[in-house]
């Protein structure tokens, strides 16, 4: 039963994986190339995690796995805050596309 | 599991034709950051494969450093100095 439960979230996050990277190709620019990427990713390297945790149970390895996932789960969202922000201050526009830009009008008040 | 490796390989050339041909250095910024992040990925499953504990030490390791890099990355792309 353990070991179902592992394949299952093994193949979610690996997808997950792929279809972040696709986003990554595909989308236009950086704004919505760091939305796409990051949060597909970091689910998918989460559920990875999750399923090395339920293929080891509750040894060492499955232990250091659940402190690895907590830790992608806390530092890769605050790595794409600042990023966003950093990108946003260096002046990188936006694609012609996008309708709003909330933080410009925030801080040209 | 060969497969699931396969797969793995394919997001992590996804990612580095994002670095070779980003347009601004941003693009370049990102797809570090998420190319980390599927390596953490990968080393649980080498540790999978291999039924060895210590390749979960690495991917935490480099979980830590790839934090740090990103957030250093980050401050220098806007143009702050780190001790600010």
């Amino acid at each position: 039963m353990s070991n179902i439960i592992a394949e299952i979230l093994l193949v979610t996050g690996v997808a997950f994986d792929l279809l972040g990277a696709i986003g990554l190709v595909r989308l236009p620019d950086v704004y919505n190339r760091l939305q796409a990427a990051t949060k597909c990713v970091t689910l998918g390297t989460c559920f990875i995690l999750f399923g090395a945790c339920f293929h080891f149970g509750i040894t060492a390895g499955g232990i250091k796995a659940l402190i690895c996932a907590a830790f992608i789960l806390l530092t890769s969202p605050t790595g794409a805050h600042a990023l966003a922000r950093g990108s946003h201050k260096a002046g990188i526009k936006l694609w012609e596309g996008s309708v709003v830009d909330k933080y410009h009008e925030d801080t040209n008040m | 599991m060969t497969g699931y490796i396969i797969v793995l390989l394919l997001a992590s050339f996804l990612c580095l034709y994002r670095i070779a041909l980003g347009p601004t250095p941003a693009d370049r910024t990102v797809s570090i950051d998420i190319l980390g992040t599927i390596i953490v990925g990968f080393c649980a499953f080498m540790s999978i494969i291999t039924g060895r504990g210590y390749y979960l030490n690495i991917a935490i390791a480099w979980a830590l450093i790839s934090f740090v890099g990103t957030i250093a990355l980050a401050k220098f792309l806007e143009g702050r100095g780190f001790d600010e």
